[in-house]
């Protein structure tokens, strides 16, 4: 865009996801899911194949993690150098519109000015009141994702995707696992009929339990040879229910903005529960409800898709309308997904929440579904375990949602949010062809079962006769 | 397939129990491939035959021809609900897709055998339906003692006569404080603890802070701990561990084995049936057994068989038959003694007979083989075979013997000992039949088709001495066996010298077999074993009454 740049940046390049998050999590995952294929004995044996005990070095997977991180931060640094980017090291905050001062803690501070103004600074593990975090044996994502020790058995407070995906990294790597979850359902943020098959893939065969509808009221390090012990309250009495005693606790109970110090009262803008109040183009609204200029916000600070692409997302439409451009991002339209084996992904709205809408403006859903085990090559790998549903508007082929449990959902989900992106219809994508055989089969199964009313739109691009 | 469904004629009361499940499979419609909307009906017709015909097991349907298990998804009643006929019971996952299934039925729930989540074989009862309240407990406690063999495991292959309880709790000296404590399980334990049907409670834990671990519980249930563990290396053993694993492909992650690996030679670890096998052979050296053989005459009873094989009778039914006849005579023979301290006499006689199977061993039961005739045991016995051959047996078609016999006859073993399997009092081992030369009292030779049930009067407890005293024994036998041809043609020869002119030698050559019975000698005894003998060798020297 020709725009000259600089970040503001207080501890390391690449922020949560490439050092805290994404990128570590995603090693370990491989890890756990490669340990799990080779400790599957009955699974290899169906294949033919024999492999002696797996086993493995709790350091050199830490160490992958690690040096992982490292590897994209040194990338990210060199690529935008090499864009022109300028990185300033310090803490931000902001003086008033378009002035930023920033220095590191116990220097002197510098004061810019731009002429437009990002906020990202993304969050931080959210810990609830009565945890006591020693970093030890009562840790955060941001610990646990070093991998200093693997327990033989640990707490995971919350069972969202951070607590589901470190679940499978632990059971993978021998611990066994209990869910502290507040809710009365374990997954809640998935789409129920998902939620429940995973729930049997997933935490049933593994050696897993869990207590829900608790919360873990407090929690204590392990001292002199005690363990760490987690008290539940029930989440509505707020009875004693019971005590956990464990090797270690992991608390995945969501993120907190970190929007602490950014100065935000020099501009009236109050925040809500800490995230920065923007309308749908990511501008800043101050406290007054009026939209201060120049200012944006994007990312997990604002709050609205705690999602590292809807970040990205976010942050290109901001430079449109930087530009001039008018964008409005379709946040329906991206996918989420979780990387536990097998991966569950999702793109626009569950089945209750599909329901609730058309229930208000007054149109039909309908769903499409089909199982794993009707794809080729999903029982060529004999992971046929898996499940992908589709949720329509049967009178104009709308896609309303999509929702995929089984072998590689997360990368096959982007078909679907393509569409939802595009405003594709249904009995336009169903005559799309996939290459046989592979898992995108399962998407073209649930187009071709839909059953639309809407007859075919006209041609976006001139056929090419072959 | 509806058609199947409809023109078959409902099989009658006493043959119910022989086409069971291997039947069930051809008498659903095949559903179509809709999605969970499509229902069809299970027939759980099957009687129990021990009990009232008022509870009813509701079966694992075959929702497809390629299906060999499947997941129960869900329970849409639980236990207590009133069903009534046509109603969804249970939602089951095929290997195609899940689907309702319906109870043809009315009645109550009266317990789930095999619960959400759970796995069993295509036939298994997951359910049982009782008829009215009063069935219910009943119903309760025969699924408690159906479901205390353990779970199928992922390949079916149903295991031979294992324990039908836990074993009692194997104490482990472990440090317990003092005072209630609160049971602390990690969520394997409990998992396991389930699956085996056994109180956490009462587990005693060994593991940090005195909790319970699932080696805790697996020693509590008296099972070997079946995954392998997953092996934290620590640094630098991590090559060296992938190097020493890969020329051995062992299972188990044991980094040092205690016996030196001869070259060349390949460890293959049990299959569930072996591992059951071995497992019961092993319980059996804690039974004090003694071994009685005897010769028997097989002249007739090879002239009846000749008879009958046309009509399909086999050698093992007409053997089952006359043991069961001559059980029924002695029943302290027919009895176990599975708690030490008592006889437990059983009302019926259920020979089990072992048959090799690929790579295993399985012991199909004939129930209630006295009271059968000859040509519908052997029809028994044939589905049987076939059930066993395509792993179908049902666990009381295998659990459920009294008495086992065992015949390596066709392969010209003239006589061997069967080790007794747990749970049974006495095993019949029987041998090929034989010309033998039998000197009778006059002296005169003859040599009678002899089914040798072989005498080795073994008062041996003690195990490690058990093959050296068989072979000790034996030789004994053969001695005793050869001294009386020994002195009686010493004796015939002297009467032949001393009696030159009456000379006639009839050389009578018989067919003879070899039994052989092994016997738990806790509560049988000597007297009681040969008395049976004695009864059985009548039977098959007279074996007209086996048509019977």
């Amino acid at each position: 865009m020709g725009l000259k740049t600089a970040i503001i940046e207080g501890d390391v390049v690449g922020g949560t996801c490439v050092n805290r998050g994404c990128v570590p999590s995603k090693a370990l995952l491989a890890v756990s899911g490669r340990m799990r294929e080779l400790q599957s004995e009955h699974h290899l044996k169906a294949l033919g194949l024999q492999v002696a005990a797996a086993g493995y070095d709790r350091q050199g997977v830490a160490d992958h993690a690690n040096n992982l991180a490292s590897k994209i931060r040194n990338n990210l640094t060199n690529s935008m150098k090499a864009i022109g980017v300028d990185i300033l090291t310090g803490v931000g905050t902001i003086l008033g519109p378009q002035k930023v001062k920033y220095g590191k803690v116990g220097f002197s501070d510098n004061v810019i000015t731009a002429k437009d103004i990002i906020i990202a600074t993304g969050s931080v593990p959210f810990v609830p009141k009565g945890i006591e975090i020693d970093g030890k044996t009562v840790i955060t994502s941001d610990h646990a994702l070093k991998l200093e020790f693997v327990p033989d058995w640990i707490a995971i407070v919350g069972s969202g995707y951070i607590g589901l995906e470190f679940s499978d990294v632990y059971t993978a790597l021998g611990s066994e696992v209990t869910f502290v979850e507040a809710l009365d359902q374990l997954m809640p943020g998935f789409d129920p009929e998902i939620g429940k098959l995973a729930q049997r893939v997933l935490i049933n065969p593994r050696k897993i339990d869990y207590h829900t509808g608790v919360f873990a009221s407090k929690i204590t390090p392990a001292k002199d040879g005690k363990p760490v012990t987690i008290e539940l309250i029930d989440a509505k009495t707020k009875e004693p229910k019971d005590t956990l005693e464990v090797d270690a606790a992991l608390i995945a109970t969501g993120r907190a903005p970190f929007t602490k110090g950014l100065g935000l009262e020099n501009i009236n803008v109050a925040t809500q529960r800490g995230f920065v109040p923007v309308d749908e183009r990511m501008r800043v609204i101050d406290a007054d409800g009026n939209l201060v200029p120049h200012l944006y916000c994007i990312g997990d600070a604002n709050g609205k898709m705690m999602l590292a692409h809807a970040a990205s997302a976010q942050g290109i439409s901001v430079i449109e309308h930087v530009c001039g451009k008018d964008h409005v991002l379709n946040h329906l339209s991206i996918p989420a997904a979780c990387f536990t084996h097998p991966e569950i992904s999702m793109v626009g709205l569950t089945e209750p929440q599909a329901r609730e809408k058309a229930k208000k403006e007054g149109f039909e859903i309908s769903l499409a579904k089909t199982s794993f085990k009707a794809n080729t090559k999903a029982l060529a790998e004999n992971e046929g375990e898996g499940l992908a549903k589709l949720i329509y508007r049967p009178d104009n082929g709308e896609i309303l949602g999509v929702h995929i449990f089984g072998l590689h959902a997360a990368d096959l989900i982007h078909e679907a949010s393509n569409a939802i992106a595009l405003g594709t219809r249904i009995q336009d994508i169903k005559f799309a062809v996939h290459a046989h055989p592979t898992l995108s089969e399962v998407l073209d199964e649930l187009f071709k079962s839909a059953k639309v009313s809407a007859s075919v739109s006209s041609q976006i691009s001139e056929p090419v006769a072959v | 397939m509806a058609s199947h469904l409809l023109s078959r004629v409902p099989p009658t009361s006493t043959t119910i129990s022989f086409s069971s499940s291997s039947s069930l499979s051809n008498n659903l419609p095949w559903p179509s491939r809709r999605p969970s909307s499509t229902t069809f009906l299970i027939n759980p017709r099957r009687k129990i035959s021990t009990v009232q015909a008022k509870i009813r097991e509701i079966f694992m349907p075959a929702l497809s021809s390629t299906m060999t298990e499947g997941k129960i998804v869900s329970w849409v009643k639980s236990e207590g609900d009133v069903l009534s006929k046509g109603e969804s019971v249970v939602v089951v996952e095929s290997d195609k897709a899940d689907m309702d299934v319906e109870t043809f039925y009315d009645g109550i729930l009266a317990a789930i055998v095999v619960g959400e989540g759970e796995t069993a074989p295509v036939g298994a009862p997951i359910g049982l339906l009782a008829e009215t309240e009063d069935e219910i407990a009943e119903a309760k406690a025969q699924a408690s003692s159906k479901t205390a063999s353990p779970s199928p495991p992922p390949v079916p292959s149903p295991s031979p006569p294992v324990a039908e309880a836990p074993l009692p709790v194997k104490v482990v000296s472990a440090p317990i404080p003092d005072g209630p404590r609160k049971i602390v399980a990690t969520p394997y334990a409990k998992k396991l603890a389930k699956q085996h049907k056994i109180d956490i409670g009462s587990v005693i834990g060994t593991g940090p802070l005195g909790r319970i671990t699932p080696s805790d519980v697996e020693a509590a249930a008296g099972i070997s701990p079946s995954e392998s563990s997953i092996n934290n290396l620590g640094s630098g053993n991590v090559a060296a561990a992938a190097i020493a694993a890969a020329p051995v492909p062992a299972k188990a992650a044991t980094p040092a084995s205690p016996l030196p690996l001869i070259p060349g030679s390949t460890v293959v670890p049990f299959t569930t049936m072996q591992a059951a096998v071995s497992k019961n052979m092993v319980e059996s050296l804690s039974v004090p057994t003694f071994c009685v053989g005897y010769p028997v005459n097989t002249d007739a009873l090879d002239a009846l068989y000749e008879k009958v094989k046309p009509k399909g009778v086999t050698m093992t039914a007409l053997l089952a038959k006359a043991a069961a006849m001559a059980l029924a005579q002695h029943p302290v023979v027919n009895a176990s003694c599975k708690d030490g301290k008592s006889f437990r006499y059983n009302s019926s006689i259920n020979i089990a007979v072992a048959v090799a199977i690929n790579g295993g061993l399985i012991t199909p039961v004939l129930q209630d083989a006295d009271k059968l005739d000859l040509y519908l045991l052997s029809q028994r016995w044939k589905e049987l075979v076939e059930k066993a051959r395509a792993k179908q047996l049902q666990p009381h078609e295998y659990n459920s013997g009294t008495f086992t016999l065992s015949n390596l006859g066709m392969f010209g073993v003239d006589k061997f000992d069967a080790i007794l399997p747990p749970g049974q009092g006495a095993i019949m081992a029987v041998g090929a039949s034989k010309p033998t030369v039998v000197a009778d009292r006059d002296g005169f030779f003859s040599v009678k088709s002899k089914m040798l049930v072989f005498c080795i009067i073994l008062f041996e407890i003690h195990l490690s001495s058990f093959t050296i005293a068989i072979t000790r024994a034996a030789y004994k036998g053969y001695f005793v066996y050869s001294f009386i041809l020994a002195t009686t043609t010493l004796f015939s020869m002297m009467g032949l010298v001393s009696d030159l002119k009456n000379v006639s030698v009839t050389l009578l050559v018989e067919t003879g077999d070899q039994v052989n019975v092994t016997a738990d000698h806790r509560i049988v005894y000597g007297a009681d074993l040969a008395a049976f003998l004695q009864t059985f060798s009548k039977i098959v020297e007279n074996p007209d009454s086996l048509t019977l």
